[in-house]
């Protein structure tokens, strides 16, 4: 093979592994957005938005129609301001809602819009006036336990009374002592806590 | 009896010793031929048509195997982290998984075994075919430096060719793994690119990648060279050199990585 045939090849092989350095830093890697997607821009306020990420999906009735373009912190009111970005398609009404959902228990977060009846319709910049911010997990967790404490065993001991009759026979008799022990001040309410360890 | 013993344990010592005073020397004997080969590289970059002809060699002619492996090795990344992926209801997070995957490790890796095995076995080959045919004595009688002339461009277009391999392996690899995911098993093409581009960082995580496959193409160019330039004369040493080559640079390559990650690693501290 003649020397200019092998330097052309050698020009297209070096030039396409500096291509896919350039895909691994802009599009892998993210030091620039490349895609400038028409559309228009809206921005939500939420106290808080949990995991949500840049380039997050905005669904509306579970279809994608936009992408959450920008977050940042207000350092005024401390409330995160995202700027989303909607394809020019779809129109929501002044009265949209906007919530931070997830999609099953630990999946992608996404930002969903719930249009109103409102017959003005958002514009390009416009805020939307009422969001609902994440649900934090461990806080969910954290007032269910308290609400279940605050709610009084009485309650509790009707419903799940015939549980622990069922129970008690698969158990082995060693586990009867620590029931009770669990159950510790008052013996009447012994059994049922054991049950709902 | 108790002599005899002694005589048997004499002898392993000695095998052991000289296995391991052999080894030391090849080391060091490899060691001073890196120095020789950078020692006469400024020639290999003056005369650049050598260097870029071993480019050509190691790098172009690699490209279909690196190309189609890279590819099958991101869509099957793909379809096997979405069962795993798919049982946390997090398939979103594919994009990361095949990203880091192939940019950190797989990449420099799979790529790395690929040239070893393409282009560092042929450079043995050929290098070992000249010194059993004489060239290379017949270069010097000509006062031409073979280390110069023959050595020094084919290490350097190992080394230039690796890390631009790896780099079309991760792309077409990340590619191949969008492929499936999103035409095929239907996972949100933004989420795809998203969870990616927030996972992935081109510091560290690409330039660790290129690193590492600078270091595997300086590695196997280095072994493949030497391997050929002291391989024994005859057709049975020239095969043996190969063989050789394809063996050490593989494990050098594994080890290597290990050593590697263990210094990149920052995610416990």
């Amino acid at each position: 093979m003649n020397r200019s045939a092998i330097d052309l090849w050698v020009g297209i092989f070096v030039a396409l592994g500096i291509g896919a350095v350039l895909f691994l830093a802009l599009k892998v890697g993210n030091l620039v957005t490349l895609d400038r997607a028409p559309g228009y821009r809206l921005e939500a306020r939420f106290d808080n938005i949990g995991g949500l990420k840049l380039r997050a999906a905005v669904k509306a009735a579970g279809v994608v129609v936009g992408r959450v373009e920008g977050v940042r912190l207000d350092p005024q009111t401390y409330e995160a301001v995202t700027t989303l970005r909607i394809d020019r398609e779809y129109q929501f009404t002044k009265d949209t809602i906007a919530s931070i959902n997830t999609s099953g228990v630990l999946g992608e977060v996404y930002v969903g819009l719930d249009a109103g009846g409102d017959t003005a319709m958002l514009k390009d910049g416009d805020r939307i006036a009422k969001t609902q911010s994440a649900m934090v997990l461990e806080k969910l967790i954290g007032q269910f336990l308290f609400d279940k404490a605050q709610e009084s065993r009485p309650q509790e001991l009707k419903p799940e009374e015939p549980k622990p009759q069922e129970p008690k026979p698969q158990e082995p008799k060693p586990q009867e002592p620590k029931s009770q022990q669990s159950g510790g001040t008052s013996v009447g309410r012994g059994a049922p806590q054991g049950v709902k360890k | 009896m108790s002599t005899d013993t002694a005589q048997r344990t004499a002898y392993w010592l000695r095998r052991l010793g000289a296995a391991v005073t052999g080894g030391v020397a090849r080391l060091g004997y490899c060691a001073r031929f890196l120095v020789a080969v950078l020692w006469h590289s400024p020639h290999a970059f003056r005369r650049i048509h050598l260097t870029l002809r071993e480019i050509y060699f190691a790098g172009v002619l690699s490209l279909v195997i690196i190309l189609m492996s890279g590819m099958f090795v991101g869509m099957v990344l793909s379809l096997q982290g979405y069962q795993t992926l798919k049982r946390y209801g997090s398939d979103e997070q594919l994009g990361i998984l095949v990203a880091l995957a192939l940019v950190r490790e797989l990449a420099p890796v799979i790529a790395g075994l690929l040239f070893a095995s393409r282009a560092g076995s042929a450079i043995t080959a050929e290098i070992g075919l000249m010194k059993t045919t004489e060239q290379l004595a017949a270069m010097e009688m000509m006062a031409v430096d073979p280390l110069a002339r023959v050595v020094a461009p084919r290490f350097w277009g190992g080394v230039i060719s690796m890390p631009l391999l790896a780099a079309l392996f991760s792309a077409f690899g990340i590619f191949g793994g969008y492929l499936v995911a999103v035409p095929l098993i239907g996972i949100d093409e933004g989420a795809f690119w998203g969870q990616m581009q927030a996972g992935v960082d081109f510091w560290p995580d690409v330039t660790d990648g290129i690193i590492k496959s600078f270091v595997f193409g300086a590695a196997v160019s280095l072994i493949a060279v030497f391997e050929g330039y002291d391989s024994k004369p005859t057709a049975e040493g020239v095969s043996t050199a190969t063989t050789r080559t394809v063996v050490i640079s593989s494990l050098a390559i594994l080890a290597l990585d290990f050593v590697m990650t263990a210094f990149m690693f920052r995610g416990a501290a």
